[in-house]
């Protein structure tokens, strides 16, 4: 369990590390791609709850298909001239004043709420398990999901389409 | 008395589990670095050669053998340039993420019975999640450089890169239906003769190796970088090292894809006989490694035979023939694994 | 499990610094010598003007954005593979609902023209 807390207390460094040059980089390309160990990190954090089918997805979306999603938008909006962006403007009281009631928030929220702890390590949410019960208990949600699918493929076209 | 002393260190120190991690990389490391890169660079020219009916590299070693040997040592000690424009870090950055994604994607590779570094529960999976994430270095490569020729380059290779990702999902998923698992380990073991006696299969074999040659941007995909037209695409600003430890990630995802489809298709370590001398562990690293060098070779035979497609050539092949293909034959195999034929 | 992920980990750290170490040889031992042509980006022998951080073609954002949830459509299947089995026939029949809901979005794409490169 040491060497599980050790490996919870380096993700969560990564992340946050990685996190803090997504938001301050003035650079956006140089953000996008810390997005990168940000997402990884996440997925070190499903590893840690046993939530192995999770982690390869992780991957597999956020890290292989949305930071190149990303990267391509970066590319496609700003070029040379925004590559630099400024990184505050005149909203920067407004924006502070937001950002400091959404952190009370958050703590009121985090202190308050009853955690159901446990000391042991948690049940393993294996592919099977989640196939089983996505075909079972969830498969109607699973069919809306596949019409939310639907719903963004003929959304994206309707948009891209407008703007060109 | 000091051998035994000796063996019993040695294995005091293999039951440490962090030891066997570091020998597991490194062991798997060398393999991608000699075998995978090294020879296969020698391999492609020497196969290039015969092809195009030249003899190839014929004076450092016997018949050349050691010709990428002393391309090493040569570009060890060539100067790293990096132009003045380009954005240093991340043009370091990115050859060594492509080399890692290439690494990774071993883990799950079963070289014989009971040799694999870690038998992952979502082995395929996994390897499909791996390989993706090569396209960012590629992507931040080309940009990195600061050079039309090596962005262009990157754009292409990853529009293409993520274009055959679908179907080559797909093929992965075709596998997995009929044999129940994710795991590569017990993929080779629900194959008792290879998988290609199922005629739906061969469609996605076919899916799987052409998806898998367009991951690898290799003619006839290879457009990412078209020598004829983009320099050499996101390579053009690369130094030799790093250039080299760009084509490690390279060579070492066409050793692994030609892998996977051995372990998928053609039953993996399987051999028609155990050899001599050598246990069946040993005969069945022997009889993969025949078998994944014959799948490169195959591609190499492709990359040196055919011309370069169009970008939206190649883009229609993945979107307008190889996704439905791939949903249609998934749908028909897992009816057939439904209906217990 | 995390066992297993450990593994990966020390494959992506060790694999890294194994990569770079022979970049750290050649910076080491290579000869150093540097003039501003020297530092030039190569674009077939003429002087670069301008930048390459320009805006590139919108359609690579289109692209990667039918790639994405076709991925995420991909993702879905994985599970169901290895539940196939088991539950049968009323698994096949939701996956093949599915399947049909994302063939109609393909065909939407093609009638649109968003796979046309040109």
């Amino acid at each position: 369990m040491a060497g599980e807390a050790i490996a919870f207390y380096i993700l969560t460094g990564m992340i946050v590390t990685a996190a803090a040059i997504v938001v301050g980089s003035k650079n956006i390309v140089h953000a996008g791609v810390s997005l990168v160990p940000v997402l990884l990190g996440v997925a070190g954090l499903y590893v840690l709850l046993r939530a192995e089918f999770l982690t390869v997805v992780q991957i597999l979306i956020y890290v292989g298909a949305i930071t190149v999603l990303l990267l391509f938008v970066i590319l496609l909006t700003e070029g040379a001239t925004g590559l630099r962006t400024r990184q505050r403007n005149e909203q920067v009281p407004l924006a502070a004043a937001v950002a400091a009631l959404f952190l009370v928030t958050l703590l009121v929220a985090l202190t308050r709420t009853p955690w159901a702890l446990t000391n042991q390590p948690s049940a393993a949410y294996n592919i099977g398990a989640v196939g089983t019960s996505l075909f079972t208990t969830y498969v109607l949600v699973f069919e809306v999901a596949g019409l939310l699918i639907l719903a963004s493929l003929v959304g994206a076209i309707v948009i891209a389409r407008k703007e060109s | 008395m000091g051998v035994a002393l000796f063996l019993n260190i040695v294995t005091a120190l293999l039951e440490i589990e962090l030891v066997r991690m570091f020998l597991s990389v490194v062991a798997v490391f060398t393999f991608v670095a000699i075998g995978g890169a090294m020879f296969l660079v020698l391999m492609e020219r020497k196969v290039s050669a015969w092809i195009q009916a030249r003899i190839g590299p014929r004076h450092v070693g016997p018949g050349g053998v050691l010709q990428t040997i002393a391309d090493t040592v040569k570009i060890l000690q060539k100067e790293h340039i990096v132009s003045a424009q380009a954005d240093r870090f991340m043009f370091s950055l990115a050859p060594i993420m492509v080399a890692v994604a290439a690494l990774l994607s071993y883990v799950v590779l079963p070289w014989g019975p009971g040799v694999i570094v870690r038998d992952l529960n979502v082995g395929l999976l996994y390897f499909a999640a791996v390989s993706s994430v090569g396209v960012i270095g590629i992507l931040i490569g080309g940009w990195a450089s600061n050079n039309k020729y090596s962005l262009y380059g990157g754009l292409r290779s990853a529009a293409q890169m993520i274009s055959y990702e679908i179907p080559l999902g797909l093929a992965l998923l075709t596998v997995a239906v009929l044999t129940g698992t994710l795991s590569t380990a017990k993929i080779v073991e629900a194959q008792p003769y290879p998988l290609l006696y199922y005629p739906f299969i061969l469609v996605n074999a076919f899916i799987f190796i052409t998806a898998a040659t367009a991951e690898t941007n290799r003619v006839p995909f290879d457009l990412p970088e078209a020598e004829s037209e983009l320099v050499a695409g996101y390579f053009s600003e690369y130094t030799p090292m790093r250039f080299a430890v760009f084509q490690l990630g390279e060579y070492g995802a066409l050793f692994a894809n030609s892998a996977l489809f051995v372990t998928m298709f053609l039953g993996g370590w399987r051999g028609p006989f155990d050899l001599p001398l050598i246990g069946a562990v040993g005969s069945g690293i022997i009889w993969f490694l025949l078998k994944s060098y014959a799948i490169v070779f195959f591609l190499m035979w492709v990359r040196w035979t055919y011309p370069r497609l169009r970008i939206d050539q190649l883009l229609n092949v993945s979107w307008k023939v190889l996704v439905p293909l791939g949903l249609v034959n998934l749908l028909v195999v897992s009816f057939f694994v439904v209906m217990g034929w | 499990m995390p066992l297993d992920w450990a593994y990966v980990a020390i494959f992506a750290l060790v694999g890294a610094a194994m990569a770079a170490l022979p970049l750290a040889i050649v910076w080491l031992i290579a000869p150093r010598s540097s003039y501003p042509q020297k530092r030039l980006a190569y674009e077939s022998g003429v002087i670069p003007f301008g930048t390459a951080w320009t805006q590139v073609n919108v359609r690579y954002y289109l692209f990667s954005l039918v790639f994405l949830l076709f991925d995420v459509e991909v993702v879905f299947i994985y599970p169901w593979t290895v539940v196939l089995r088991s539950l049968g026939m009323p698994a096949f029949i939701a996956m093949a609902i599915f399947l049909v809901l994302l063939t109609i979005g393909l065909l939407y794409e093609w009638k649109k023209g968003a796979l046309e490169w040109a």
